[in-house]
């Protein structure tokens, strides 16, 4: 697949503490790419690498495989995770500005913004200030100004903090427009059920270092270990419980359900098939719940980071 | 339009919409005028009442020739009056005083027996006057006494003004040395106040922006350097049409208050004016003194020189502001840095009005006037009275050079600090960031 960005062996340090260590990415042209890590990994820094604000001690880092220049602002949207606008200044005026830094011009930037505008709804605030709108108004107005200039990458720091349900829906929608558009979106965030939702490339960084890295459907792969989530109703089950721990790897599991039965997670080895499981159950009850047990995001984070 | 353009224009529309600004801009020459017009109102109304002194001459030597003048005037009282009698009617009357004079056996002893009666102490200037009127008359009647006619002293008395010439063969008068005063203290104390002012309002300016937390957003399309210019002369734009807009707004207040109040501003002055220019020969010589002096004065120079200082004077410090403001979360945060800033300016300021009126080309103002952080307020003051070309191009080279050591400085302390939130810069800090 096509790179877009790759970031080759990148370090950077402010002083003795070192914030990236020799970290490589590649993020593939049209994808949602997920750039994870807790708190203090060093994700801001790579994202402000990206945006040239800070330039890496060594390493290298190409857009659409040209080694990053200034032109490439323009090429470039970003949402700070620290973002604001300016407060006394009014709404049309200040994205008419930011848009103009982008090297957007003033009737095109004008022509587009009334377009967003319409779009999300806010035609109305073009005179308003900032300070006279809410938290999540502004936000709106700061996701039109990061778009505006129809950028080939996005990236995004914690897009839907201080967005209500609603908002955050419909900015969540239109980060994957504007992806079908053929825009690559890199989506820095703590919240997993997004990360699951939306991208398709994930990236965890921990300590500095970069500690895994793919396509999230394979890191799931890996992931799983052939544990299956099993409801069986039967009647002498003690004899049953006795013979599934006998066999394979048993814990017990709950999930929601409208009848008494045992339930259980059980691993199978890693040679067996799921058909073998089933035929044992079947031999010894009635099946009301099979699933295999897909690592979620969350888990996948909170496991890998615990084990470095 | 590029980015720095494009900052410039917003950093100064923004500051001139602001309606602090505006109010400011419209009330400061209001309130300068307005407090102007009322000194000069106050002290026109303290000095109209001419001061009546009744005397009491016992003597009889003083009577005839006590002349008053436009703040006193001198009411003989008759001989055969009583001290008491006159205490008693000077006191009940309006008249400001009673002057007693004895009756003495020599005119020497005089000198330590006229008494003045009066409500309380009475004002220094009118003692002057008095002093003055009662020793020309006692002089007089001394070199009498010893034998000497006195108006054939006065005729003899030379009064002596010597021709003031530079080497160069060009005149100039002793209305030369203040001049020069003024023109170098009012070009070193707007310095001083331009970059008090607008210093701030750049500080201000990065703060608000840290605070707004939209720096980020902006640094990722604007280099750090380029904003902090761009901030730079923008405010500086704002500031000199504020400055404009002073001097035109003090202008019409003041013709307005004139024509409405019937005011002379120069009322206060002019009765100094007029003795001085007694003495120098008339007002008409002062006024073509005035104008010889500015024309001796080296004003190609000194407009040159002035520009040069005062942009380099000003981006040296604008640039230490801008980093103050990078460097810290808040503005009550700014204390500690900003003394530093504000002392070698205070110090400045100190020197040239001090030293460099005392002695131009003494040891500690040619000293401060190549320290750059002094240097653009002491030449400035020094150039007026004449220094070689050569020593200004130095201090001017100086100052240009820690220009640029120090805006490189302080746009590193401006990089990192802007995207630092919520740490308390200390200096240790700061010194940290520089390695960056």
């Amino acid at each position: 697949m096509e790179k877009l960005l790759v970031a080759k062996n990148v370090s950077k340090s402010f002083g003795s503490f070192t914030a990236l260590n020799d970290v490589s990415i590649e993020v593939p042209k049209g994808s949602v790419f997920g750039l994870l890590g807790p708190n203090g990994a060093g994700k801001t820094t790579f994202i402000r690498i990206i945006n040239q604000i800070t330039m890496p001690d060594t390493g290298s880092v190409t857009l659409d495989g040209e080694p990053l220049h200034p032109s490439h602002i323009a090429h470039i949207g970003y949402l700070p995770e620290e973002r604001g606008l300016y407060k006394s200044m009014k709404v049309g005026e200040q994205a008419l500005y930011l848009a103009q830094l982008k090297g957007l011009d003033k009737q095109e930037a004008k022509k587009r913004l009334r377009y967003w505008f319409e779009r999300l709804e806010i035609g109305d605030w073009w005179d308003k200030k900032i300070q006279e709108l809410s938290k999540g108004m502004a936000q709106k107005i700061q996701f039109v100004v990061t778009v505006l200039h129809q950028p080939k990458l996005l990236i995004f720091d914690e897009p839907f903090s201080g967005f209500d349900p609603i908002n955050a829906n419909l900015i969540k929608d239109e980060i994957l427009q504007l992806r079908e558009q053929g825009a690559t979106v890199i989506f820095s965030t703590h919240r997993m059920e997004s990360v699951e939702e939306m991208c398709d490339h994930i990236a965890l960084i921990h300590k500095s270092n970069k500690i895994l890295d793919g396509r999230l459907v394979d890191i799931k792969r890996a992931y799983k270990n052939n544990t299956y989530e099993v409801g069986l109703l039967t009647e002498n089950e003690s004899q049953v419980v006795a013979e599934l721990k006998e066999r394979f790897e048993v814990n017990p599991a709950h999930f929601k359900t409208i009848n008494d039965e045992l339930q259980y997670k059980i691993q199978i080895p890693e040679t067996a098939s799921p058909n073998d499981l089933i035929q044992f159950l079947t031999q010894r009850g009635q099946i009301t719940h099979f699933v295999e047990v897909v690592p979620s995001a969350n888990d996948i984070f909170i496991e890998t980071v615990k084990n470095n | 339009m590029n980015h720095l353009s494009l900052v410039i224009k917003r950093e100064y529309l923004t500051k001139i919409r602001n309606k602090s600004f505006i109010v400011m801009t419209f009330m400061s020459p209001l309130i300068m005028v307005g407090i102007f017009a009322l000194v000069a109102y106050l002290s026109q109304l303290n000095n109209e009442k001419i001061r009546v002194i009744d005397v009491l001459d016992e003597s009889g030597m003083f009577r005839g020739y006590l002349q008053g003048n436009e703040n006193i005037s001198f009411e003989m009282l008759s001989e055969e009056t009583s001290l008491e009698e006159a205490k008693t009617n000077s006191s009940e009357s309006e008249d400001y005083g009673l002057l007693y004079i004895p009756k003495t056996s020599t005119i020497a002893e005089l000198e330590s027996s006229i008494v003045f009666y009066s409500e309380d102490s009475p004002a220094l200037t009118m003692m002057n006057d008095l002093e003055n009127a009662l020793e020309s008359r006692a002089n007089a009647l001394k070199l009498e006494e010893a034998g000497y006619d006195a108006t054939t002293i006065k005729n003899l008395r030379l009064n002596i003004r010597p021709k003031l010439e530079t080497f160069a063969g060009e005149e100039t008068s002793k209305m030369g040395s203040g001049l020069k005063l003024i023109f170098g203290g009012a070009a070193g104390y707007l310095l001083f106040m331009f970059i008090i002012i607008y210093g701030n309002m750049i500080m201000r300016s990065v703060i608000e922006e840290k605070t707004s937390r939209i720096v980020e957003v902006i640094i990722s399309s604007v280099k750090p350097t380029k904003l902090l210019l761009g901030k730079i002369i923008g405010t500086s734009l704002a500031g000199v049409t504020q400055f404009a807009a002073w001097v035109v707004l003090i202008g019409v207040f003041g013709w307005v208050i004139t024509a409405i109040f019937g005011i002379d501003p120069s009322a206060m002055q002019q009765q100094q004016a007029a003795t001085q220019a007694a003495a120098m020969g008339g007002m008409e010589k002062m006024v073509q003194d005035v104008f010889m002096e500015i024309s001796n004065l080296p004003i190609l120079n000194l407009i040159v020189m002035f520009l040069l200082f005062f942009v380099g004077g000003y981006l040296l410090y604008a640039s230490l502001y801008a980093s103050v403001g990078a460097a810290v979360d808040s503005e009550t945060d700014t204390q500690q840095f900003i003394f530093p800033i504000l002392m070698p300016l205070i110090l400045a300021v100190y020197v040239g009005f001090f030293t460099v009126i005392d002695n131009p080309h003494g040891m500690v103002s040619q000293v401060f006037s190549y320290i750059p952080f002094t240097s653009p307020v002491v030449m400035l003051m020094r150039i007026p009275f004449g220094v070689p070309l050569w020593q200004q191009l130095i201090s001017v080279a100086i100052l240009f050079i820690t220009f640029f050591a120090t805006v490189w400085l302080a746009a590193k302390i401006y990089r990192v600090g802007i995207l630092m939130y919520g740490k308390k810069a200390s200096y240790k800090e700061l010194i940290k960031w520089l390695k960056y």
